[in-house]
């Protein structure tokens, strides 16, 4: 397939840091490969700006093979741009029409402060995964092989999907209400599916949602817009799940 | 540890939502089936059938129980909902300069709380209209089956018995529960109060101690005139047409309010299934659209019959 080059025009939020005021800033960019990824398109536009002494644009990227959860960008209006079940690493210039006016934003939430132009801090998650989203195994000696317990295929796979979850915060920015449900609801899933997990699955849920709640986020109105703009396509069906363990805990937690 | 939080946490309060949600949706049907009595019974059965309803949901303990529950229910719903809606718009001080969120969720769910403060409008304007007009404030016309009543007096000379019919042609309005009514004496054109209402609907001749008939706190005609149709003299309401446009537009607004409401209930309570979402989402949307509709056509006949 032969390669095709577009031009386009980009409208970008800067921010110096995370105490100063951005703003919406416009770049032209010339020769974008159609066959480049967006953080690719965005490495082009920084070897533009450096050249031209400009101050590059920040923005969270690592594997680029959509498996660590590090890019975010809220591209033309949708987290992780047009396409579907991809991160931002994996969307390609393809997606887009030459002469496009394309919006790149951070993740908007109170819990995801800016640190500076596209980046944003999202320890939030982390905090909410030290509350209870683990597994306390005794170390000390022999230690049981994991495996060594039976789990039913069934089950196995749901909880293997819950925990496909990166950690994005992709549901975070497309949810209207700013809420983390499906990301807490999957990691409070991947665990409760399974026996390891059943011991402390109570305190978990609880602790875990407390968490969530302190840091901010907004409240699930079922929009389901999460579930939809999710790279891992998560499912509502987790959310259905952490609100049944929450309200079991609610009513029997010591 | 951590608390529970029955009140404080998200999905304590997603439940309550849930829960009254539900609640107040078998609410509707049950006012819906109450309402519908209104263009199904016609003329002076279906003024007696309403009223002796609506006499039967003011008395029963159970009804009034229920009604106690319908009111907290309206007011939680109303309260967490609209406290949820200012925490939602908290948790994003800054919006996106460019969103499309319609390419990930549907209008209806996105404007629930828009929505759900239009019913509460609406909710507050219709009980003003009738709940509080037929409990509380303003005097009811009461609905008196019997128009005339028959005194039976023996003449002293004769021994004759003779049969007086006397027309009520005067009727006093009742405020809070029965009160004792009268008729204008066509002789001395005083007003004469001739009767006691007891155990509830019936109404007893004073003197006599004779049942001579029932009433009714005539709730009919004041939902009849009030959208457009006028019976027993009494004036109708001007405003008919802008009040049966509103309570048009607002079963509207309910209708979307359900459309997402309905199902939203049940994932929030965890009830999310493969085998049950089908049936659920079915139900809810079909109950969104014929509940609402049918609650419309009401007004809009009693004005068309006017």
């Amino acid at each position: 397939m032969a390669s095709k080059t577009i031009n386009i025009n980009l409208k970008i939020w800067r921010q110096k840091n995370v105490n100063s005021k951005g703003s919406m800033e416009t770049y032209k960019l010339d020769n974008v490969s159609t066959d480049s990824s967006f953080l690719e398109m965005l490495d082009q536009l920084n070897e533009q700006l450096v050249n031209s002494r400009q101050e590059p644009i920040a923005f969270d990227h690592d594997c680029r093979e959509g498996i660590c959860g590090m890019c975010s960008l809220y591209i033309n209006g949708e987290a992780h741009g047009p396409d579907r079940a991809v991160t931002t690493c994996q969307l390609h210039m393809r997606k887009f029409k030459d002469g496009e006016t394309i919006y790149v934003e951070p993740w908007r939430a109170k819990a995801f402060p800016v640190i500076k132009d596209l980046v944003v801090d999202r320890s939030a998650f982390d905090r909410i995964q030290q509350a209870g989203g683990f597994v306390s195994v005794n170390t000390s000696g022999r230690t049981m092989d994991a495996n060594a317990i039976p789990i039913g295929k069934a089950e196995a796979d749901k909880a293997f999907e819950a925990a496909t979850c990166i950690g994005c915060g992709a549901c975070v920015a497309s949810c209207k209400n700013a809420s983390a449900m499906l990301f807490v609801s999957a990691k409070v899933s991947q665990l409760a599916l399974l026996p390891q997990g059943q011991v402390e699955a109570q305190q978990r849920v609880l602790n875990m949602v407390k968490q969530m709640d302190e840091e901010g986020f907004g409240n699930c109105t079922n929009t389901g817009a999460c579930a939809v703009e999710c790279p891992k396509e998560i499912s509502l069906e987790n959310i259905a799940r952490m609100n049944r363990e929450y309200l079991k805990a609610m009513v029997a937690a010591d | 540890m951590s608390k529970s939080g029955i009140f404080t946490s998200s999905l304590a309060k997603k439940y309550w939502m849930a829960l009254t949600g539900l609640f107040l949706i078998t609410f509707l049907v049950g006012h819906l089936l109450g309402n519908l009595q209104l263009i199904t019974k016609t003329g002076e059965e279906g003024r007696r059938a309403f009223n002796e309803y609506a006499y039967f949901m003011g008395h029963n303990i159970f009804i009034k129980i229920l009604a106690y529950v319908t009111y907290f229910s309206i007011l939680a719903h109303a309260c967490i909902g609209l406290y949820l809606a200012v925490q939602n718009k908290k948790a994003r001080p800054q919006n996106y300069a460019y969103n499309r969120p319609g390419t990930n969720s549907g209008a209806a769910s996105r404007y629930m709380a828009i929505l759900g403060t239009i019913i509460l409008v609406f909710i507050c304007t219709h009980m003003a209209n009738f709940w509080y007009k037929q409990k509380v404030a303003e005097t009811v016309p009461l609905h008196v089956l019997h128009k005339e009543i028959t005194e039976e007096q023996q003449n002293p000379m004769t021994g004759q018995t003779i049969k007086q019919v006397i027309p009520i042609d005067y009727v006093l309005t009742t405020k809070g529960d029965y009160m004792p009514f009268a008729y204008v004496d066509p002789q001395s054109q005083q007003k004469m109060e001739l009767m006691d209402v007891k155990e509830g609907t019936h109404l007893y001749d004073k003197k006599a101690e004779l049942q001579v008939g029932e009433g009714y706190r005539d709730l009919h005609t004041v939902v009849m005139n009030f959208f457009g149709q006028s019976e027993q003299g009494q004036p109708t309401n001007e405003w008919a047409l802008v009040a049966v446009i509103l309570y048009v537009v607002s079963m509207f607004v309910l209708m979307f309010h359900l459309w997402h409401g309905f199902a939203s209930s049940f994932q929030s309570l965890g009830l999310n299934h493969k085998k049950y979402n089908g049936i659920i989402t079915f139900t809810g949307k079909a109950f969104a659209i014929v509940v609402p509709l049918l609650f419309a056509i009401i007004p809009v006949m009693i004005y068309l019959n006017r």
